[in-house]
């Protein structure tokens, strides 16, 4: 029962932290909490709901909806941000744009589509499981597994590894300085807004698998995670993301398991405000927040 | 009181409860807006308020001249413990952790039986007037416009203007920003209590992130240069849904429009603009 319910912990918190991560990338790069974020989350369910019911297959519907949402991203960042990183609004003009910008595009949604909660079509992903002594693991959950790693692997590869990635960081660390050794900054932030719609827009999809339940809203019960885990991990800092979303999903499913589910979201609640008064820079963080 | 204005407030009760309420949630996002905080605690203020409020009504049986003070309690507790540890951090914090506390307090409504789940809580037993609702309007408009022109608002004002510029200049920033959160959750704690006792029923989903959206764009179409100001926003985004037919299909997304629009080119407010030609 116990290693069941932490191998569960454990796959739901890898979808936290893939969703987190592009979230706290974002922050780390552009500096703006961007609330629109949870949109792409919702945008890369309901994509995938669409073309699995055209009938495309799960893995191929899985990256297209997840590039999708990548392109979202970037038209909403250029939107409703570019203007306001021109004249160098301070960070709570952008926050408020974006929460503006995510009501709409939620409302939209919603009225276009319906609040109802829809599902994938029934066996998109093949119902088998496979037992490991007392762990039973589903198709769905090795997906989940399966992808996170790559999309992990492949950001920190990104990341550490190639120009793209160095630009980032240099970006992250100090955009005037990244601007005047010559790197476009206009363009690594439309990459980067790529990339986190991607993950985001992956989310999605692998949340959308594990609980079968899409709606517009489910990207807004999803940002509270979202702040939790990019609080708990340190704002902008991409391995405390990924502990803090592993420790979160375990977390959420061994007080669903053994006290209740209906206070699961208290308690990463819970976890927020007393990290905010002991370790306000995060877990694992420094006193200075610029890391990427 | 004329039959006429009887009979008017009669067909419009709800409309004329609502102006009211939407009012003084207007006035408790514009204290913190004024220190150039932003907190989206109030749609979940206001939850605290109704629910504490209603459930001693029901469970307590107290009177509501005592339950009315009381229902501050709740919402002021949390804004101590959520504004403690954010406020000290930057603004964002702020923002974040009470965007967090929407959300958690509907996760709670809905999975605790004392708060009566989806149902939420209904036969609360009407006991808020419409005076004491404006009154409670009219009464924080005064204080909010007297704090505005004693030198407490011209320091807020600083504050919003250039936070490290204030402190240097003696202003005590951490106890205006605490001050003015507090302020807030006593406002948004009232209307939720007098809502609760206007309607007669609650429930988990009227508190979470659309109504605390709305009520950020109460003030910005209002602008907050004059407290007056936020309610008239208030007041057009309420009437609005109620005069246009088919509208209050497209309400929130106006709303959030208005947010967007709001930010990037009208700093000051919609209806600033239009103040100011009037000369008020």
């Amino acid at each position: 029962m116990l290693a069941q319910q932490l191998v569960n912990g454990v796959l739901l918190g890898a979808t936290y932290a893939l969703f987190a991560l592009g979230f706290t990338l974002m922050f780390g790069v552009l500096r703006v909490i961007n609330l629109t974020y949870g949109f792409y989350f919702s945008a890369g369910a309901l994509l995938a709901l669409w073309m699995t019911r055209a009938g495309w297959p799960i893995w191929a519907a899985l990256p297209a909806a997840s590039l999708g949402a990548g392109v979202i991203a970037v038209g909403l960042d250029w939107v409703l941000l570019t203007r306001l990183r021109r004249i160098q609004a301070p960070e709570l003009s952008s926050l408020m744009v974006t929460l503006g910008g995510v009501l709409a595009l939620y409302s939209a949604a919603t009225s276009w589509l319906g609040p109802d909660i829809r599902r994938l079509p029934p066996g998109i992903v093949s119902a088998d499981a496979f037992q490991f002594g007392d762990v039973r693991i589903t198709t769905a959950q090795l997906l989940i597994l399966l992808a996170t790693t790559i999309l992990v692997g492949a950001l920190l590869l990104l990341m550490r590894g190639t120009r793209l990635g160095l630009a980032i960081r240099a970006m992250a660390e100090k955009p005037d300085a990244a601007q005047l050794m010559g790197i476009d900054t206009g363009r690594v932030a439309a990459t980067v807004s790529f990339i986190s719609g991607c993950l985001a827009g992956a989310g999605g999809v692998l949340i959308g698998l594990n609980f079968n339940a899409i709606h517009p809203y489910m990207g807004e019960a999803m940002m509270l995670r979202g702040f939790v885990v990019i609080i708990v991990g340190g704002l902008g800092d991409i391995r405390g993301a990924l502990l803090a979303g592993l420790a979160l999903g375990v977390i959420e499913v061994m007080t669903a398991g053994y006290v209740s589910s209906g206070l699961k979201e208290a308690v990463a609640f819970l976890i927020l405000v007393v990290v905010l008064w002991t370790r306000p820079a995060g877990l694992f963080g420094r006193a200075v927040l610029r890391r990427a | 009181m004329p039959p006429w204005l009887d009979d008017f407030l009669w067909t419009y009760q709800n409309l004329v409860h609502a102006l009211g309420i939407n009012g003084l949630l207007a006035l408790s996002m514009y204290v913190v807006l004024a220190v150039g905080q932003l907190s989206l605690g109030q749609a979940a203020f206001m939850g605290l308020g109704a629910y504490s409020s209603a459930l001693m009504t029901l469970k307590l049986k107290l009177p509501f001249l005592l339950v009315l003070p009381l229902s501050v309690v709740v919402p002021v507790a949390f804004a101590l413990a959520v504004g403690v540890p954010t406020l000290r951090l930057s603004g964002v914090y702020l923002a974040i952790a009470t965007i967090g506390l929407g959300e958690v307090l509907r996760a709670v409504y809905l999975n605790v039986d004392l708060f009566g789940g989806a149902l939420g809580l209904s036969g609360i037993p009407q006991r808020a007037e419409t005076w004491m609702i404006y009154g409670l309007l009219g009464l924080a408009v005064l204080a909010l416009w007297l704090v505005g022109r004693s030198g407490i608002g011209r320091a807020m004002e600083a504050m919003r203007e250039d936070e490290t510029a204030a402190q240097v200049m003696g202003v005590p920033t951490a106890r205006y920003k605490m001050g003015a959160l507090l302020a807030s959750a006593v406002l948004a704690g009232l209307a939720g209590c007098l809502s609760a006792h206007v309607s007669s029923f609650i429930g988990p989903n009227e508190y979470a992130f659309e109504p605390a959206v709305t009520i950020l764009s109460y003030v910005l179409l209002g602008g907050i240069g004059t407290p007056l100001a936020p309610v008239l926003g208030a007041w057009v985004l309420t009437l609005l849904p109620e005069l246009l037919r088919g509208f209050s299909d497209v309400r929130l997304v106006l709303n959030g429009v208005i947010i967007v629009l709001a930010v990037l080119f009208l700093p000051n407010g919609l209806l600033a603009v239009r103040m100011k030609r009037i000369g008020a």
